[in-house]
């Protein structure tokens, strides 16, 4: 039962809990792990926001969130502030979450190490030993070969000191913000039937090397349409020349910015066509 | 541009409508009926079933109606309908040997009692076109007016054909019976299940439940560990993808598994399905549903407790699914590998990549996904591969009498 | 039959009570030490908190065996549960998945229950501890996932060495038990990840 795994998820920061995993109306691979965590939380009190890249508006959180709307009778909201719960794929939003919020991310491959070694027992008797050497093995290698570690993404985190974890394929840009954050934080792999949870302050930390610490990438132009620096940016296609802008990827932040009178370069007439 | 991802709501309600519209197709062509569907694409609707892991003939025609036919789209929705449904209770395990047969085949007897009985198969169909099919439809009278087998409607002719001519006098030994109760002479009440046979002498792996008889694993309601169980795997083949099933059966046979499996039989038919309510303590007949079975019968050289003996490979499906249940027979019994001591050296030895492989819907999911949005993580790709070559070339640019490596 | 045995009711609206219940219980476990209302609008049967049963009512079912003491076991609640959750009431406190346990009594240790594997660490018992009062007893400081720096409870009632063997059980990890300390309608959550600084 759901509930019990996520109560022993929350128990064992980081620690992957087997769950018998219920078929669902919306494809495995789609967000079925994060929605039967949701649909586990969520009541009448709760406000829902569901972010797929950092976007409310694409096409999967759309229909997500209408999901709950009908199901669950919930409030749903696009404001990250305005939200008890908040499920997302791919990011997590560029405002601080605090006490009492709930972000529940979809997971596609739980397993931290399944691409260093694709069988669970094997996987499952590393975790029990702590053994994680493979990890760094394979971190090494990458600085060996490109000068720096090539892990981008569902880049692996160390919890409580303890678990080796996967953040699910958010951007290692939002790493950091998983450290001692002030939510709860609810991670759901339907397919693969498993949950696993950080309590809030929690330490959580990136793997790296003394002499390679890890860092986040840094982008060299504010978001063209609100002007913000330190976000994550999507890389919009202007043409085929070549031309090219970047822009919030969460579109929730850059729409409030904008509301509070910031203007990127490319503001005035962007913002009219997404008018 | 950036208007691109905006408007979700509405083009995600469009594409409904859209689906609706390629679904119905040219609206001067009929429209196709649910029973049309059940009776006449049996084995699809059988798939359906299997995969959509529901006995329910009608809801697997309505699944294929409404997925225009697409087999895994239909089993994706008899699983999520099947999930919504109360749970009453577990029934008693089926009898296959008291099966009301309508096919019955063994490879590894000429005859034997209650005969064989071929039934409706298209293994003796040439594979050539009947273009009749291609008319307007005819009266139900006519032989050919229909395919579907499961109201006892007799096939084409030419199966009848071809079964007379394999039989001989049906007293004599190795008589062929084209098929089941259509025949005048009915079949033998009697039809021994071939592994129980050989069984009796004590030639075949006996079936022993577990300590305790416990009840089965359900799959659907409980997390799988590993290894697994056989009634797990048992379980996860019966919902396997037959496609899946198929590949890894015939990797079998070509040596990655090492098996030398003979059909002890192949059996379709009816069974009764019964259920003890907790508060009247009896049993009550629910029905019946069809079935085929395939039992494997191989080799296995004994050790020093066992003497040498047959192993089974067991295969069970809803509807008539032979190379369904013929296939899983095969990969059954190459996943007894580890309780036979063997080397699980081979996929289809493997329970941990064969369970996590073979849903279909779990796979079709997961591959689907991919044409989801991913730019934020592609971003970050993008972002490293070009800081990585600009840092080659500026350090290429800095050590000019290096010679560049030889591309990587 | 006596008036003992009828079995009171359970949930009047199971979906909406279970889930304000698990709320409080997956807050009280993912904040440990803060004081969670787990009103499920039920009249608990004799010997288990209000809370202690709502946390049952919403967790336990046919699949996780629950220990009680004997006295309860044998009583109103050991029917009350066995009719609402239909879980199995087993004598063996390391076969339980839910356990109830009075804070008070000496028996049974913290370390007789099932403190999972290491391949599986979430097999392990959840206790309900029921206390005299959530309040008002020794302090004890706690520091871990969960809270912030550090935060001080002083749950009444419970047996001598208790914390020492909370403290034993937080060595172990991440193998342990996982405690939820009940009084009325309230819980305080101490999950095995908890570390108890000394007593004060």
């Amino acid at each position: 039962m759901i509930r019990r795994a996520l109560l022993k998820a929350v128990a064992v920061p980081g620690y992957q809990v087997p769950f018998g995993s219920r078929e669902m109306p919306l494809a495995r691979g789609w967000g079925t792990g994060g929605i039967q965590v949701t649909a586990a939380i969520i009541g009448p009190a709760d406000t829902l926001k569901v972010i797929d890249q950092g976007a409310d508006d694409t096409t999967n959180a759309v229909s997500i969130r209408a999901f709950f709307a009908k199901v669950a009778e919930v409030a749903t909201t696009t404001h990250t502030a305005e939200a008890t719960i908040i499920q997302t794929r791919h990011r997590i939003p560029e405002a601080k979450l605090t006490e009492g919020q709930v972000l529940v991310y979809q997971v596609p491959i739980p397993e931290p190490l399944r691409f260093l070694e694709p069988r669970e027992t094997e996987t499952r008797k590393m975790h029990a030993l702590e053994e994680y050497g493979l990890m760094h093995v394979k971190l090494y290698e990458d600085i060996a070969r490109h000068g720096r570690i090539a892990t981008t993404y569902a880049y692996p985190v160390k919890v409580e000191g303890r678990y080796v974890m996967d953040p699910s394929p958010t951007p290692k840009f939002d790493n950091p913000k998983m450290h001692m954050s002030e939510a709860l934080q609810l991670f759901g792999a339907g397919r693969e039937k498993r949950i696993y949870a950080v309590p809030p302050y929690t330490e959580v930390v990136s793997l790296d090397f003394e002499d390679q610490p890890f860092e986040i990438q840094h982008f060299e132009d504010p978001c063209a349409l609100c002007g913000a620096e330190g976000v994550y940016l999507d890389e919009v296609i202007l043409d085929d020349h070549g031309g090219h802008m970047f822009v919030c990827s969460d579109t929730d932040n850059c729409e409030d910015r904008r509301a509070h009178g910031h203007r990127g370069t490319l503001a005035g007439h962007a913002l009219e066509a997404a008018e | 541009m950036y208007v691109a991802v905006k408007g979700g709501e509405a083009a995600i309600l469009a594409t409904h409508d859209l689906v609706a519209e390629a679904r119905r197709g040219d609206a001067g062509v009929p429209e196709i009926s649910v029973a049309q569907i059940r009776e006449q694409q049996g084995l699809a609707c059988a798939r359906v079933m299997n995969e959509g892991s529901l006995y329910d003939a009608d809801l697997a025609a309505l699944a294929l109606k409404q997925a225009q036919g697409d087999v895994i789209e239909a089993a994706f929705l008899m699983r999520a309908y099947r999930t919504t449904l109360p749970r009453f209770g577990s029934s008693e395990p089926v009898d296959t040997a008291q099966m009301a047969i309508r096919r019955r085949v063994s490879a590894t007897y000429k005859d034997l009692p209650g005969g064989q009985v071929l039934g409706p198969t298209y293994d003796y169909t040439h594979r050539l076109f009947d273009f009749a099919l291609m008319d307007e439809p005819r009266p139900a009278s006519s032989p050919l007016g229909g395919e579907g087998w499961g109201e006892g409607r007799q096939n084409g002719e030419g199966l009848t054909e071809t079964a007379s001519l394999l039989s001989s006098d049906p007293a004599a030994p190795g008589h062929l019976l084209p098929h089941g109760e259509k025949e005048s002479a009915p079949l033998d009440a009697h039809m021994p299940r071939v592994p129980d046979i050989l069984g009796a002498e004590g030639l075949m792996e006996p079936e022993i439940a577990p300590e305790g008889d416990p009840r089965p694993f359900d799959l659907t309601r409980e997390p799988v560990s590993f290894p697994a169980d056989r009634d797990v795997r048992l379980q996860a083949m019966a919902r396997g993808d037959e496609g899946f099933l198929l590949g890894l059966g015939y990797s079998v046979q070509r040596g990655f598994g090492g098996n030398h499996p003979f059909v002890g039989e192949i059996r379709v038919g009816e069974v009764s399905v019964e259920f003890i309510p907790e508060e009247l303590g009896f049993a009550v007949d629910l029905g019946e549903i069809t079935l085929t079975e395939c039992q494997m019968v191989n080799q296995f050289a004994g050790s020093k407790d066992v003497p040498p003996q047959f192993t089974r490979g067991y295969g069970l499906a809803f509807g008539h699914s032979e190379r369904k249940a013929m296939s899983m027979s095969l990969v059954d019994r190459a996943l007894k590998a580890r309780e036979f001591g063997e080397a699980a050296e081979y996929p289809a030895q493997q329970d941990e990549f064969v369970l996590y492989h073979s849903d279909n819907v779990e796979a079709a999911g997961f591959v689907e996904h991919l044409k989801l949005p991913h730019y934020v993580d592609f971003q970050g790709e993008l972002e490293l591969i070009r800081r990585i070559r600009r840092e080659r070339e500026a350090r290429l640019a800095a050590e000019p009498e290096t010679l560049p490596e030889a591309a990587e | 039959m006596t008036t003992d045995t009828l079995i009171g009711p359970g949930f009047s609206d199971p979906v909406f009570q279970s889930q304000g219940a698990f709320r409080a219980l997956l807050a009280a476990l993912a904040e440990p030490g803060t004081r969670q209302g787990v009103a499920g609008g039920i009249t608990p049967p004799d010997g288990l908190h209000a809370a202690t049963a709502t946390a049952l009512l919403t967790l336990a079912d046919y699949e996780t065996p629950i220990w009680l003491p004997s006295v309860l076991r044998d009583g109103a609640a050991g029917a009350w549960l066995r009719f609402h959750c239909g879980s199995v009431l087993v004598s063996e406190p390391g076969d339980a998945a839910f356990a109830v346990i009075d804070g008070a009594t000496i028996d049974p240790a913290l370390s007789a229950f099932d403190a999972g594997t290491d391949q599986f660490p979430d097999r392990s018992t959840t206790i309900i501890v029921q206390c005299a009062a959530l309040d008002g007893g020794e302090t004890v400081t706690l520091t871990g996932p969960g809270i912030a720096r550090s935060r001080q409870i002083a749950p009444a009632g419970l047996r001598p060495g208790f914390w020492a063997e909370v403290a034993a059980n937080n060595d172990a990890y991440p193998l342990g038990v996982d405690l939820l300390l009940s009084h009325g309608d309230a819980v305080l959550g101490l999950p095995r990840s908890t570390r108890i600084g000394e007593a004060l």
